[in-house]
């Protein structure tokens, strides 16, 4: 499956005030309920853990499961003190691990 | 006699239609029969999840492949400006081999020939991407395609498939999207059938999708014989739908239910 991501974050952001963060991944989500033109089963395939890092401490993490549709689009806040890198890493249950990332400049 | 007259002219204007069924003050955008959720969703260029697809056409667009060595980017320099305004032309006559290609046949021509290497899947995902990234340079414009010389036999046999009746449900195209449009089929409101959207994400599919495989679905909900997505009369069917659906802009990626 073809991988890919899409990630949004301010360029500058403020020291200390909230910012929203977009990630959009590409993923099926097989949800393992399915099966294909010939009635065999299609193995589930979600993105079961993602988790995003702030220069190495976790900001945000996640367990998606099969009630999730397919390329998964995450948005959450984060507050930042110091100019740094976000980082997003995630897994899915085929071992396939993803990676993104995004610098951000923190000012005042 | 007046009324003769008229009358034959009206059978004449159905016969030989040079208008579209739908005048254009009443065309409406695939988009505007879905709910708030989904335009929002096309709208916003990030929510959009056909983006993704766009942003992986435009690696593929930049990467040299095949034993030419050549990427697209190699001979179509600036993508924003040579590619604008293509999609909203297409489908067209190739001048090569005189037969009508939509934008899917374009690359797979433009891969095979030029860059020398193997054509592209149908529905694959890096054809997807491709036309993805080649329509979304086109997004705003209005769809122009053009019926005349050598394209006018293909409108013909769009046109003639559009009205035909197909399937067990004995159904043409126009019984649901010209007599019956903003009314409700189920749960669903049936739209005009614009192309404007299209390479589209359709929330059905979880994916990315041609027009061509969204007119097989239909071909399927009406329980017709199904055409492969390569053959010709499904282009030519592409072609008279852009053409009714004269002045929309290109939405692609769009997002439909």
């Amino acid at each position: 499956m073809a991988a890919g991501s899409r990630v949004q974050v301010p360029t500058e952001v403020r020291r200390g005030e909230p910012f929203e963060v977009k990630i959009s991944v590409r993923h099926p989500m097989e949800t393992g309920f399915r099966v294909d033109d010939m009635g065999k089963p299609i193995a589930r395939n979600t993105i079961h853990e993602f988790i995003c890092r702030y220069n190495g401490t976790p900001v945000f993490a996640a367990n998606l499961g099969s009630g999730i549709a397919a390329n998964p689009y995450l948005r959450f806040f984060v507050t930042a003190l110091d100019s740094g890198e976000l980082k997003f890493e995630w897994v899915d249950d085929a071992g396939e691990r993803g990676d993104a990332a995004a610098t951000l400049r923190v000012t005042g | 006699m007046r009324i003769g007259i008229l009358l034959l002219a009206l059978l004449a204007g159905n016969t030989f239609a040079q208008t579209p069924a739908i005048p254009a003050s009443e065309l409406r955008s695939g988009v505007s029969f879905g709910s708030a959720e989904l335009r929002a969703m096309q709208s916003d260029d990030f929510a959009n999840p056909g983006m993704l697809w766009v942003e992986r056409g435009q690696k593929l667009w930049q990467t040299p492949v095949g034993s030419a060595g050549r990427a697209c980017a190699s001979c179509h320099s600036d993508a924003s400006l040579a590619l604008k305004g293509v999609a909203a032309r297409y489908p067209v006559v190739n001048a090569s081999d005189r037969r009508v290609i939509d934008l899917e046949a374009r690359i797979n021509a433009c891969r095979t020939s030029q860059q020398k290497a193997p054509a592209l899947a149908a529905e694959s995902e890096d054809l997807l991407a491709l036309t993805a990234f080649v329509a979304h340079q086109s997004r705003g414009m209005p769809l122009a395609v053009s019926i005349s010389d050598s394209a006018r036999a293909f409108f013909d046999q769009g046109r003639d498939f559009y009205y035909a009746r197909h399937g067990q449900m004995d159904l043409s195209c126009a019984d649901c999207h010209e007599h019956n449009w903003g009314r409700k089929l189920l749960a669903e409101t049936i739209s005009q059938g614009h192309p404007n959207a299209y390479p589209a994400y359709r929330l059905e599919w979880q994916s990315l999708g041609s027009l061509a495989r969204r007119i097989r679905a239909c071909l399927f909900g009406i329980r017709a014989q199904m055409l492969a997505s390569d053959d010709p009369q499904l282009t030519a069917l592409e072609l008279f739908l852009a053409w009714r659906a004269d002045g929309l802009p290109v939405e692609a990626p769009g997002v439909r239910r």
